[in-house]
C-alpha cells in the first residue's frame, strides 16, 4: 500500500535549537499512527509543520505522492489535513454549526445557510459516531463534546488526515472510550490519524504503529503490538524508568488532622496525615477534590476542625495558614499557582514577599529575591534557567517546578499537592515524585490529591477515596488493589 | 405625572435618543469585532461637522449625510489602522482620535465660517410624516413625524441585527471579537475583518453626528456632541453588546435628557442640576449593570497573528 503522507528528512531550527532533526515519517491510508515523545521532543513542532503553522528549514513532505508545502492552516485544510489542537480552537459564544461553518460559510443570497451546515453535521455524526446538537452553544458543551465539534470541523472540510494532539488530556475515562470508538470508525472509512500522546496505554490501545521522538530525532518506528510499554518508555526518555524508590514508611505523629470538615459539596469527613507519610486522596474528578483543597488552603469557609501539628487553623486566612506551615501546590498551576506575566523571580517570592528576608519594613529586598531565585532555579533545574523570564514563557513542567520550589522553600510541615503531574511529561513527573518522596523522608506530611492511579500507587502510603464529597474509606497502599480502589471511586464498598 | 402623559416628552425622547443610538450601533459593530471604541465621540463630531459643511456648500442635506458617512469612515480608518494593524492600545488611541476630531472640527469650523457660525441658509434634513400613523392619537404624535434620519435608523437597526445573526460577515465579526486565534485557524482573515468592522462602525457613528447637526438643527458648534459618544459607549455596555439592546439603552438616555428639558418648565429645580440627569443615569446604569453582562471575550485585545 502506498503511503498517504511521506515525510523525508524534515528539519526545523529555532535559532541554535534544532527542534526537528531529519525526521522521516510515513502514514498509510486508514492507519492510526501514534507519535510519542516527552514535552519538548518536537511533537508539536512536527504537527505545526504539517498544519502550515511553521515552515521547515529543509526536507520534504508529500501527500498522496504530491509535494505538500502548506503556508498556512488554510492550505493544510484545502489539502485535506485537519488538526484538533490540545487547546480547542472554538468560539464558546457561537453555536456548534456556526463554529463549524466559520471561515467556509455556505451562502444563500446575502445570508449564511446554516441549515445546510446542520444537515451536513447530522450526516457526519451518523457516519463517525460524533453526535452533537448543532444549535447548542459551544460554551454549554462538556470538554468531550467540544472535542467532537473540533473533529466535526475537520471532517466538514473533508479532512482525510486527522491530527489529534493529546486528545485525551482533558477527557474523563468514559469520554476517552467514546473518542477511541470514533477513531476506529474513522479508520474503517479510510481516514488516517496521527495520534500524539505521552500516555503509553492509549498508544497501545489505539495505534497500529508508533514513532518515538526524542530531542527532535526519530528514535524508532515500531509496530505497536510487537512492543511493550517498557520498551516505549525507554525509547522515549532514553533510559529505563525505574519506579520511584519508596523506602518503608516510619510514620510519626499526625501533622495534619481533619475532623468533621464540611463545606459546600464536601464532607463531613475526617482523616490524619502523619509525619513521614504520603496520604493520597483518590477519586473521579468532581467528587469534592477542589472543595477539599479550598477548605484546607483557607480559600473558602468551612466547618469542622483542621489541626496543623496540633494547632487549630480555624478561621485563619490563606497567609496565616501558610505561616503556620501549610504548603500548597494547587491543581491549576496557571490559575492558582502562578502569576503568569510576572517573572520567575517574583513568582518565587509570592508567598513570603511581605516579611524578612524578602522585605524589610515594607521595602522589597530585590537583590535578595534575585539571589534566592537564582538558587532555586538551579536547585529545581528550571529551564530556561532565567529568573527574569515570565512564568508564562515556561513549559508546564517548568511552571510546576517553580510552584514546587516556592512552596518547599518555605519548609512547610504539611504539603498539600493536587494533581502535581497533570500535563507533565515523564521526566518532569519523576522530578516531582522525587521531591515529594524527599519531603516524606524528611519527616513531613504530604497530602496528595490525584486523579491518576499510577501516581497514587507509586507514591502513597495510604489511599483515601473521595466519592461525592465523602471518604469511602482509607486503605494502606500495600494491601490496596486497583480494582478495589476503582470500585470505591464509583461509590461501592470494596 | 402630567409630565409623563405629555406626548411631547416621548417624541423628544426618541429624537434625542437617535444620535446616541447611531453611535451606539457603531460601538456594537466595533466591539463585537473586538475593538473597544472610545472614539465614538470623535466620530460623531466629525460626522456633525462634515454634514453641515457639505450641506451648506452643496445646498443638499443628503450630500451632507453622505459626507458624514465618508468622513466617519475615513477617520475610523486611522483608528482601525492603529488599533488593528499597529496593535496600539484601544483606549489611548480612541482618546487621541477624540482630541484630534474635536480640535480639527473646531478649527475648520472657525476657519470656514468665522464668528458668524453656520450659514443660516444651510439646508437641514426633511421631516418625514408617516401618513396614517401620524393620525393615531397620542402614538402618532410620538412617532408620526420626525426627521428622516430617525426613520432610517430603524432600517439600519434591522439590517444590522440581520447581518450579525444571519450573514457570513456578521459571523466573522463575532468570531474575531470572541477568539481571533480560532477564527484565524478557521481561515478567517482576522485583521481585515476587524479593520472593516471598525471602519463601518465609524461611518455609522458619524451618522449620529449628522443627525445632531443637520437633523434636528441646521447648525454646528464645536463641542456640540457634548459627551454623547461616551453615553453611546455606555449604551453599548448597558445594551449587552447587541444592536437592539444598544438602541433600548439609548432610549433610556434619550428619556433622561427629554425629562430634564420637560422638568425645567414645570419645576423650579436648578436647570444645571436637571441637565446632569442623562449623565447621572449613565453612571447609575453602568454601576448597576456592569459585571452582569459580559463583553465579547477578546474585546480590547490587539491580535497578533504571529503569536
Amino acid at each position: 500500500m502506498s503511503a498517504l503522507l511521506e515525510v523525508r528528512q524534515l528539519t526545523k531550527r529555532f535559532g541554535t535549537l534544532t527542534a526537528l532533526d531529519h525526521v522521516d515519517f510515513d502514514l498509510l491510508p486508514g492507519e492510526v499512527h501514534a507519535l510519542l515523545g516527552e514535552n519538548g521532543a518536537g511533537k508539536s513542532t512536527f504537527m505545526n509543520l504539517l498544519y502550515g503553522l511553521l515552515r521547515p528549514d529543509s526536507g520534504s513532505v508529500s501527500l498522496e505522492g504530491v509535494s505538500y508545502q502548506p503556508a498556512s492552516p488554510k492550505d493544510a485544510v484545502l489539502a485535506g489535513v485537519g488538526m484538533v489542537h490540545q487547546h480547542f480552537m472554538l468560539i464558546p459564544a457561537l453555536t456548534v454549526a456556526e463554529n463549524v461553518a466559520l471561515g467556509d460559510e455556505p451562502r444563500r443570497g446575502f445570508g449564511i445557510d446554516l441549515g445546510s451546515v446542520e444537515k451536513k453535521l447530522a450526516e457526519l455524526a451518523a457516519e463517525y459516531h460524533l453526535e452533537v446538537n448543532p444549535r447548542a452553544k459551544v460554551a454549554d458543551l462538556s470538554v468531550g463534546l467540544r472535542q467532537r465539534v473540533e473533529i466535526l470541523k475537520a471532517f466538514y472540510r473533508r479532512a482525510r488526515l486527522l491530527i489529534l494532539d493529546e486528545p485525551t488530556a482533558l477527557l474523563t475515562p468514559q469520554e476517552s472510550q467514546q473518542l477511541f470508538r470514533a477513531v476506529r470508525a474513522f479508520q474503517e472509512r479510510g481516514i488516517s490519524v496521527i495520534f500524539i500522546s505521552h500516555k503509553l496505554d492509549e498508544v497501545q490501545a489505539l495505534s497500529g504503529r508508533v514513532t518515538v521522538l526524542r530531542r527532535g530525532q526519530v528514535v524508532g518506528t515500531l509496530t505497536t503490538d510487537q512492543t511493550s510499554p517498557a520498551e516505549l518508555a525507554r525509547l522515549m526518555v532514553g533510559r529505563s524508568l525505574a519506579p520511584p524508590v519508596r523506602p518503608p514508611s516510619r510514620p510519626g505523629p499526625a501533622l495534619l488532622e481533619v475532623r468533621d470538615l464540611q463545606a459546600q459539596g464536601l464532607g463531613p469527613l475526617g482523616f490524619q496525615v502523619r509525619a513521614g507519610e504520603i496520604l493520597a486522596v483518590a477519586g473521579v474528578e468532581g467528587n469534592g477534590q477542589e472543595a477539599l483543597i479550598a477548605a484546607l488552603a483557607g480559600w473558602s469557609r468551612s466547618q469542622g476542625e483542621v489541626l496543623l501539628d496540633g494547632r487549630p487553623l480555624g478561621r485563619l486566612g490563606v497567609r496565616a495558614r501558610a505561616e503556620a506551615g501549610l504548603g500548597l501546590v494547587p491543581s491549576d498551576r496557571q490559575e492558582d499557582g502562578l502569576v503568569l506575566p510576572l517573572p520567575v523571580r517574583d513568582n518565587l517570592a509570592l508567598r513570603a514577599y511581605h516579611r524578612p528576608p524578602y522585605s524589610h519594613s515594607g521595602v522589597l529586598d530585590l537583590p535578595y529575591w534575585a539571589t534566592h531565585a537564582e538558587t532555586l532555579v538551579r536547585e529545581f533545574d528550571v529551564r530556561p534557567p532565567d529568573r527574569r523570564a515570565p512564568a508564562a514563557a515556561l513549559s508546564g513542567g517548568n511552571q510546576q517546578k517553580v510552584v514546587l520550589a516556592r512552596e518547599l522553600a518555605a519548609s512547610p510541615k504539611v504539603l498539600v499537592v493536587s494533581q502535581p503531574t497533570r500535563g507533565l511529561d515523564i521526566g518532569a513527573s519523576q522530578f516531582v515524585y522525587s521531591k515529594l518522596l524527599d519531603l516524606r523522608a524528611a519527616g513531613k506530611a504530604v497530602l496528595l490529591v490525584s486523579l491518576d492511579l499510577d501516581e497514587i500507587f507509586a507514591l502513597a502510603d495510604r489511599i483515601a477515596v473521595l466519592y461525592r464529597g465523602r471518604l469511602m474509606g482509607t486503605v494502606p497502599s500495600e494491601s490496596a488493589t486497583r480494582e478495589g480502589i476503582g470500585l470505591m471511586m464509583l461509590g461501592q464498598e470494596a | 405625572m402630567n409630565v409623563l402623559a405629555n406626548s411631547e416628552l416621548w417624541a423628544s425622547t426618541l429624537a434625542l435618543a437617535i444620535p446616541i443610538a447611531y453611535a451606539a450601533l457603531g460601538g456594537v459593530m466595533s466591539e463585537r469585532a473586538g475593538v473597544v471604541n472610545v472614539a465614538l465621540e470623535g466620530m460623531m463630531a466629525t460626522g456633525a461637522f462634515a454634514a453641515v459643511a457639505v450641506s451648506a456648500w452643496s445646498g443638499n442635506a443628503w450630500l451632507g449625510v453622505l459626507a458624514a458617512l465618508l468622513c466617519g469612515a475615513l477617520l475610523s480608518m486611522l483608528f482601525a489602522w492603529a488599533t488593528v494593524y499597529l496593535r496600539a492600545d484601544h483606549i489611548v488611541t480612541g482618546l487621541a482620535i477624540n482630541i484630534l476630531a474635536t480640535g480639527a472640527t473646531g478649527f475648520l469650523f472657525n476657519a470656514l465660517y468665522g464668528p458668524l457660525g453656520t450659514p443660516s441658509n444651510t439646508p437641514s434634513l426633511p421631516r418625514w410624516v408617516l401618513p396614517g400613523i401620524d393620525q393615531i392619537p397620542f402614538l402618532g404624535k410620538i412617532v408620526g413625524h420626525h426627521e428622516a434620519l430617525v426613520y432610517l435608523f430603524f432600517a439600519l437597526l434591522i439590517a444590522l441585527a440581520w447581518i450579525f445573526r444571519r450573514t457570513a460577515t456578521g459571523l466573522r465579526w463575532r468570531a474575531v471579537g470572541e477568539n481571533p486565534k480560532a477564527a484565524d485557524a478557521a481561515g478567517v482573515p482576522v485583521l481585515r475583518v476587524k479593520f472593516w468592522a471598525v471602519v463601518s462602525a465609524g461611518a455609522v457613528a458619524a451618522l449620529g453626528g449628522a443627525s445632531l447637526s443637520i437633523g434636528s438643527l441646521n447648525s454646528f458648534s464645536p463641542h456640540m456632541v457634548a459627551g454623547r459618544g461616551f453615553i453611546a459607549l455606555a449604551a453599548v455596555i448597558f445594551g449587552a453588546w447587541a444592536p437592539l439592546g444598544a438602541f433600548l439603552a439609548s432610549l433610556l438616555f434619550g428619556f433622561a435628557t427629554a425629562l430634564a428639558f420637560q422638568l425645567q418648565s414645570v419645576s423650579n429645580i436648578a436647570k444645571n442640576l436637571l441637565l446632569m440627569l442623562p449623565y447621572l443615569v449613565t453612571v447609575l446604569a453602568l454601576a448597576g449593570l456592569v459585571g452582569r453582562t459580559s463583553p465579547p471575550a477578546a474585546d480590547g485585545q490587539p491580535y497578533d497573528p504571529g503569536r
